[in-house]
């Protein structure tokens, strides 16, 4: 069976501006993806090469085995994108827009399909209002409804949460993983990098037009060595005894940095030794922020 | 086919909903063009023998009002979806660009039929208006549409914002409207005016449509529908070139 998305040897370029430079990405069906970077990584210049909306400058891309630009009728059929931008067209109603946007597809008579979608965008009520005068969040939901109409079997979500209120953003999600249970394949990029972590199996991280980490969220984290004890302590000062260990401290906290939990014992006799309580702890454990931060940081050192 | 189908009536719709605007408002302008032209001219002017000045400006002004509106319909939609950003709901779905250009060509062409009928109507209510060949009408009204709709496309995809689509409309289309014989017969001009005349597309479907409403021409209807017709496939090659590479709209 094919791969939900095939990125061979792709590249882009504008004028003097590598955007992406060679990428390599396959992402199997049923996945739940995401796509890290800073802005201007080439994220979205990645998704409109598969959306179709820009050409790439060699190599290719196939969505469910169809070439974004040799068979773009069938790869279309196959990609529901969400863009970033929240664009909408003032002269319609949302059910009007939904219904044209079925048939953009070939598809007449979607009706249930759209009731459905209504349904869990919780836009049921709004389905006969002008789009003008939708909120903020409710044209999000709109733009989420307009890129299912087709049932797409890959989906993808360019920075979906991006000024969205909490409640929308957790309602989004539920259905988002709905989507995913039920056998679609998700990406989506994101500033929220707890919200990649809560979701996403697998992620690629991009900076400058290269994908510099690809793995899943579970070995990522992994990668990141030890963990990190946060305490108050009954005593100001460190004791000399405790000197050696790799320490910070800030706002009355001292930060312990150790490889592995066993050393948690190790420090806890120490303290006893030396007679300190231990007023406040907290276990700090590494999360994809700290390995985004790190593997952002440490590309950029290299490239002066 | 369902894809053409729904985006054409999605474009039929678009203009239909603003209809005081796109479809009233012109059949109104062009009618009082023709109250004021032909209140100060009737008596002064006669192009033709025995051709009232009224009935000889009458089939210029339905196809000035039909051109300009089958212009304004593909460029204006086009533009507002490029700059409000909804055109990527059209870019991203499995629409063709043939499906795309055809179903911007036909909004514009039923747009212009029916500003072209308005007034020609309209007419009717206060003047005794001929209409000598009505097949030979349609047709001119149809291709001269075509060509129009799919200039308009051209705009429309060319601009970047509002300002160089008015520079488009009102250094391009206005002057070649206003210039193809619409108020007078290029006979009345000088040598040098009536050869550029000649130049000017706009002419034939304009004195197309008077052979059309009046059964006399300045020059064989089968020649204005010739040029007409080349000019319409030459222009609507061009854009569905423009199209078929994505030029300054896939990037």
């Amino acid at each position: 069976m094919a791969a939900a998305i095939e990125i061979q040897k792709l590249s882009k370029r504008y004028g003097d501006l590598l955007a992406l430079d060679n990428i390599q990405l396959t992402i199997d069906t049923g996945e739940f993806f995401a796509l890290l970077g800073p802005n201007g990584a080439g994220k979205t210049t990645l998704i409109s090469i598969l959306a179709g909306l820009t050409i790439a400058s060699s190599g290719q891309a196939k969505i469910m085995g169809h070439d974004v630009v040799a068979d773009y009728g069938q790869s279309r059929r196959k990609l529901g994108v969400v863009p970033q931008e929240l664009v909408y067209d003032p002269f319609f109603t949302v059910r009007e827009l939904l219904v044209i946007q079925s048939g953009y597809y070939g598809i007449r008579k979607n009706d249930a399909w759209i009731d459905e979608i209504l349904y869990r965008l919780d836009l049921t009520r709004k389905a006969d209002t002008n789009m003008r005068a939708l909120s903020g969040g409710m044209k999000r939901r709109v733009l989420v409804a307009q890129a299912l109409v087709h049932k797409p079997p890959v989906i993808i979500l360019d920075e979906p949460t991006a000024g969205v209120d909490v409640e929308l953003r957790q309602a989004l999600w539920q259905f988002i993983k709905q989507l995913n249970r039920d056998g679609h394949t998700i990406v989506l990029t994101t500033h929220y990098l707890e919200e990649a972590e809560a979701l996403c199996n697998r992620v690629a991280m991009l900076k400058q037009g290269k994908i510099v980490v690809l793995d899943s969220i579970r070995n990522l984290i992994k990668s990141i060595q030890g963990l990190t004890v946060q305490m108050r302590l009954s005593c100001e000062k460190l004791p000399a005894a405790l000197q050696s260990w790799p320490t910070s401290s800030s706002e009355g906290f001292h930060y312990f940095k150790m490889e592995n939990y066993p050393q948690i014992e190790l420090l806890l006799a120490m303290l006893r030794q030396e007679n300190i309580q231990v007023l406040e702890m907290q276990l700090q454990q590494p999360d994809l922020e700290e390995v985004f931060v790190k593997i952002m940081g440490a590309q950029s050192l290299e490239t002066p | 086919m369902i894809g053409f189908y729904t985006l054409f009536y999605k474009e039929l719709l678009r203009f239909w909903k603003v209809s005081f605007q796109t479809l009233l408002a012109p059949i109104l302008s062009s009618m009082l063009y023709l109250l004021i032209f032909s209140h100060v001219l009737e008596t002064r002017i006669q192009v033709y023998q025995g051709v009232a000045y009224t009935t000889f400006l009458i089939p210029g002004l339905v196809m000035m009002t039909a051109l300009q509106n089958a212009f304004a319909n593909s460029s204006s939609s086009l533009i507002q979806s490029k700059i409000s950003g909804n055109l990527v709901f059209i870019l991203l779905s499995p629409l063709s660009y043939l499906e795309i250009f055809l179903a911007y060509v036909c909004a514009s062409v039923v747009r212009a039929i029916i500003v072209g009928l308005g007034v020609y109507g309209a007419t009717l209510m206060l003047f005794d208006t001929p209409m000598a060949h009505p097949l030979w009408a349609l047709l001119f009204v149809f291709t001269g549409s075509l060509l129009l709709g799919s200039l308009g496309i051209i705009a429309g995809i060319w601009s970047d914002k509002f300002d160089q689509l008015a520079a488009f409309q009102n250094f391009i289309i206005l002057p070649l409207t206003f210039l193809s014989g619409v108020f007078y017969s290029i006979h009345s001009l000088p040598a040098i005016w009536q050869h550029l005349s000649h130049l000017n597309p706009f002419f034939y479907i304009v004195d197309g449509l008077r052979y059309g409403f009046l059964g006399v021409s300045d020059i064989s209807p089968y020649l204005s529908l010739s040029v007409v017709v080349l000019f319409s496939g030459a222009v609507s090659w061009l854009t569905l070139w423009m199209l078929k590479a994505g030029y300054k709209i896939r990037h």
